[in-house]
C-alpha cells in the first residue's frame, strides 16, 4: 500500500457515500460493542435485518459499529438520511426499531419519543456532509 | 382505497410489478389512511380520492426511476437535543474516542477514510525513527496504564538498544474491576491500536508486535484479528510495509484474565507460557524483555493516541490536558451516577464534572458518598475532593490516583468498610504469590476486615489494619501489593467513622452487613402500611391493618427485602 493507494481507498469510500445519498440510501448503524450486545443490540440487528431482508430492499445500509460511549442507554442505533442530521435513539428494543425502521428510516418521520439526539460528536463528520 | 388502487395499477400495466402489501399502523392515525412507497419509503397520509391519480402517477414514476430521492423532511413533534448540547457529550473531547459509534470496526476502508494509516504513511515517508520519537517526548504523551510514565522516554530506551529481534507489546489486560475503557477502544477501533503499535515498531526498530488481551475480551479479540489480517492483506503489516524497509507483525496473545498478568514483567512470563509473576528491574523491558529481549510496552489507550500526535503534531497535543499531564484521559465511568459510560475528557477535568456534568449525578434519590479511582489500586475521595483537577500526579497527596481510569461511583447505600473488604479479597485472590507481605500480609487484613464486617471488630482492630497496610505497601515487591492496601488505607482515613460504628456500636449504617442489622421496626418513622410483611419471603413480619408490623427474629433469614421496600427507612 502506497500513498496514493491509501487516497484512493478514501476516494473510492467517498465517492460510494456520495453514490448512496444520490440513491436516498439511509444508514442504520446499530452500536455493537459488548455492552450493547449484553443490552441486547443483537436482537435489534438481527430485526432490521430481517425487515430489509422481507422487504427485498436494496436502499438501506445496515452497520454496526462499537460503543457509542452512553452504556447506560444501550441498546442504540444511529440513523443517518441523507441531506438530514444523524439521529441517535437509545433504550431499544426489538418493537421500538421497527417503529423507528418504518416511520423513519422508510418514511422520513423522526420518531422523537424514542431518539436521544441528533448530530455527530465533535470531530466526527461524515464524509459527504450534513 | 386498496381496491381502488390494485384496480388503477392493474389498468395501467403495472400489477406485477407494485405489489399492495397490508402492514401495520404506519403513522399518527390522525393521517389515516396511509400508505409507504418502497424502495424508498415515502408515507402518502390522508388518501382521498381526490389525491388519488396524482399519488398513482408519482407511484408509476418511481418504479420507473427508482433511483430517484424519495423522502419527505422530517417532521419532527418534539425538539431532539443537538448532541453537543446533551451535558454527557458536550464536555467531552475525543482524540482516543474519536471512531466511536461512527466507524465500521470491520472496515479497513472506514477507518482509511477517516484518516486512519495517515500517520503510519507520514512516519514512514517523511519521518525518521528518531524524530518520531522527538515528537512522540515532545508532546508530552505519558503512558495510560495507570502509571502515567513518559512514553517518549520509553520508546528512546528501546531504540537504543541494537539487537535483533525487538519487541512491541500492547497492554490490553484491563484487569480493574470497573474499568472498560481498553475494551471499548480495542472493539470499536482496532485500526488505531494497531496503527500505534506499528509506529512504535518503526520508531524503537523493532519488528515484532504482541497485542495481550484477556480471553474474557472476546468481541475484542475478534475485531482485533480482523483488523490485524486485513491490515496484513493491505500490505500494512508483514514484510516492506507501504513499500518502506521496514517489517512489522503483530500476534495476539489471550491471556487467561489473571490480573496480575498485567503487570509488565508478568505479562511477558505470560506470553513466553510461563507462569505471570513479575521479576525485579533491573533490567528493564527496554533492554532486556520478551525473550530477553529490548521490548516496548505500552497501554492500548497510549497506542490508540500516536496516530493523532503523528498526524496533528504534538503541539497541538500539549495544548489539551495540563503542563505535566497532556492530552485528554478516557475514564469509564459506572457504579450510581446515571449516565454509566466511557467518557473522555481533557486531563485535569475535577471529579465534579466528571460525575455530576457528565455522568449526571447519583442515579435515583441516593445521595454520593464515595468514587473509588483506578481499581484495587486506587483510593476512595469524598466530597471534599471533588474540586480537584485530576491527573497523574494531583491526587496522590490525598491517598488514590488517576490510575488506568476506572471511576467507580458510590452512593449512600454503599457501605465503606464492605468496599475495601471487596477490594481486598480481590487482591488477595489475584495476588501471585511470589512475595510474603502481598501473599500473607493481605489475607490476614482481609482476616481483620471479615471480623469487623461480621460483627466481631475489636478497636485495636484499626490500628493493626493501618499497620499492616503500611508495611505491605512498603515492602511488596510489585504494584499490585504496593497498591493493594489503598483501599482500606483512604477508607480509614475518609471514613473511619463507619468502621467505628461496625466496630463499637456493632451497626452498619449503609445497613450492607447483614450480620450487623438488627431488623428492628421503628415505631415512629413506621407508617403502617404492611409492605415489609407482603415481600417477606419467610413470613418472618406479621402485621395487621393499621398495626406496627412485628418482625419474628428467629424466622428472619436477614435477606433485607422489607429494607429494600420500605419507602420511610423504617427498619434498621
Ligand atoms: C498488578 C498490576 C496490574 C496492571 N494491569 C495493567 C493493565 O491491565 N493494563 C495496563 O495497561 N497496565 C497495567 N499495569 C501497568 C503495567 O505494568 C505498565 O505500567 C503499563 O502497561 C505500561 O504501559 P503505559 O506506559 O502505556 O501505561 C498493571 C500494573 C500492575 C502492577
Amino acid at each position: 500500500m502506497s500513498g496514493e493507494e491509501l487516497n484512493k481507498i478514501k476516494g473510492n469510500y467517498i465517492e460510494e457515500r456520495m453514490k448512496e445519498a444520490d440513491h436516498g440510501v439511509v444508514t442504520v448503524l446499530v452500536h455493537m460493542g459488548t455492552c450493547g450486545i449484553s443490552a441486547g443490540a443483537t436482537k435489534i440487528f438481527s430485526a432490521l435485518q430481517q425487515e430489509i431482508d422481507r422487504l427485498s430492499l436494496n436502499n438501506i445500509r445496515l452497520k454496526t459499529t462499537g460503543c457509542a460511549g452512553l452504556c447506560s442507554q444501550e441498546p442504540m442505533i444511529t440513523v443517518e438520511v441523507p441531506g438530514q442530521p444523524a439521529v441517535r435513539y437509545g433504550t431499544l428494543n426489538a418493537k421500538k426499531v421497527i417503529e423507528i425502521f418504518y416511520s423513519h428510516v422508510l418514511g422520513g418521520h423522526v420518531r422523537s419519543e424514542h431518539a436521544i439526539s441528533t448530530g455527530l460528536e465533535k470531530p466526527q463528520k461524515r464524509v459527504i456532509g450534513a | 382505497m386498496k381496491r381502488l388502487l390494485s384496480e388503477a395499477l392493474a389498468e395501467l400495466g403495472y400489477g406485477g410489478r407494485i405489489s399492495l402489501v397490508e402492514t401495520d399502523c404506519l403513522v399518527s392515525c390522525r393521517q389515516g389512511p396511509s400508505m409507504m412507497f418502497l424502495p424508498g419509503g415515502k408515507v402518502y397520509q390522508i388518501l382521498t380520492t381526490e389525491n388519488f391519480t396524482q399519488i398513482v402517477g408519482d407511484l408509476i414514476h418511481k418504479t420507473e426511476h427508482p433511483s430517484s430521492p424519495l423522502f419527505n423532511a422530517p417532521q419532527t413533534e418534539e425538539e431532539i437535543p443537538d448532541i453537543e448540547d446533551i451535558d454527557f457529550f458536550r464536555q467531552q473531547q475525543l482524540i482516543v474516542l474519536r471512531n466511536r459509534g461512527h466507524i465500521d470496526a470491520e472496515s479497513i476502508e472506514e477507518y482509511i477514510a477517516h484518516d486512519g494509516y495517515g500517520a503510519l504513511h507520514a512516519a514512514l515517508t517523511t519521518l525518521t525513527p528518531e524524530a518520531v520519537i522527538e515528537t512522540i517526548k515532545d508532546s508530552g504523551l505519558r503512558g495510560r496504564g495507570g502509571a502515567g510514565f513518559p512514553t517518549g522516554l520509553k520508546w528512546e530506551e528501546t531504540a537504543k538498544y541494537d539487537r535483533h529481534t525487538k519487541y512491541v507489546i500492547c497492554n490490553g489486560d484491563e484487569g480493574d474491576p470497573g474499568a472498560f475503557m481498553d475494551r471499548s477502544i480495542m472493539e470499536s477501533d482496532p485500526h488505531a491500536v494497531i496503527e500505534g503499535m506499528i509506529i512504535c515498531g518503526y520508531a524503537t526498530g523493532s519488528t515484532e508486535g504482541y497485542i495481550y488481551v484477556r480471553a474474557e475480551y472476546p468481541l475484542a479479540i475478534t475485531m482485533l484479528q480482523k483488523a490485524i489480517d486485513t491490515a496484513r492483506d493491505r500490505g500494512l503489516l508483514g514484510r516492506n510495509i507501504m513499500g518502506s524497509e521496514f517489517d512489522f507483525d503483530i500476534h495476539i496473545y489471550p491471556g487467561a484474565g489473571a490480573f496480575v498478568c498485567g503487570e509488565s514483567t508478568a505479562l511477558m512470563f505470560s506470553i513466553q507460557g510461563k507462569r505471570g509473576m513479575p521479576r525485579i528491574k533491573p533490567p528493564r523491558s527496554s533492554e532486556a524483555g520478551l525473550w530477553g529481549q529490548p521490548t516496548c510496552l505500552n497501554n492500548v489507550e497510549t497506542f490508540a493516541n500516536i496516530p493523532r500526535i503523528i498526524l496533528n503534531g504534538a503541539d497541538w497535543f500539549k495544548a489539551i490536558g495540563t503542563e505535566d499531564s497532556t492530552g485528554t484521559k478516557v475514564f469509564s465511568l459506572t457504579g450510581a451516577v446515571k449516565n454509566v459510560g466511557l467518557v473522555e475528557v481533557p486531563m485535569g477535568t475535577d471529579l465534579k464534572t466528571l460525575i455530576f456534568d457528565i455522568g449526571g449525578g447519583i442515579r435515583g434519590n441516593g445521595k454520593f458518598k464515595a468514587v473509588q479511582l483506578g481499581g484495587p489500586s486506587g483510593g476512595c475521595l469524598t466530597e471534599q475532593h471533588l474540586n480537584i483537577p485530576v491527573t497523574f500526579d494531583s491526587l496522590q497527596s490525598e491517598g488514590a490516583m488517576m490510575g488506568s481510569g476506572g471511576v467507580v461511583v458510590m452512593d449512600d447505600t454503599n457501605c465503606m468498610v464492605d468496599v475495601a473488604r471487596f477490594f481486598t479479597q480481590f487482591c488477595v485472590d489475584e495476588s501471585c504469590g511470589k512475595c510474603v507481605p502481598c501473599r500473607t500480609g493481605l489475607t490476614v487484613m482481609l482476616e481483620i476486615l471479615d471480623r469487623i464486617v461480621t460483627g466481631e471488630g475489636k478497636p485495636e482492630d484499626l490500628e493493626e489494619l493501618e499497620y499492616l497496610a503500611n508495611h505491605i505497601a512498603a515492602t511488596s515487591h510489585c504494584g499490585l501489593g504496593q497498591a493493594a492496601p489503598n483501599p482500606v488505607l483512604s477508607t480509614l482515613r475518609y471514613f473511619r467513622h463507619e468502621y467505628e460504628a461496625h466496630i463499637v456500636e456493632k451497626r452498619c449504617p449503609a445497613l450492607v452487613c447483614t450480620n450487623l442489622i438488627r431488623f428492628d421496626i421503628d415505631e415512629n418513622a413506621c407508617k403502617r402500611c404492611g409492605l415489609c410483611a407482603r415481600v417477606c419471603p419467610a413470613d418472618a413480619i406479621v402485621w395487621e391493618k393499621k398495626a406496627l408490623p412485628v418482625l419474628i427474629k428467629d424466622k428472619c433469614i436477614r435477606c433485607k427485602s422489607c429494607i429494600r421496600v420500605c419507602k420511610f427507612g423504617a427498619i434498621s
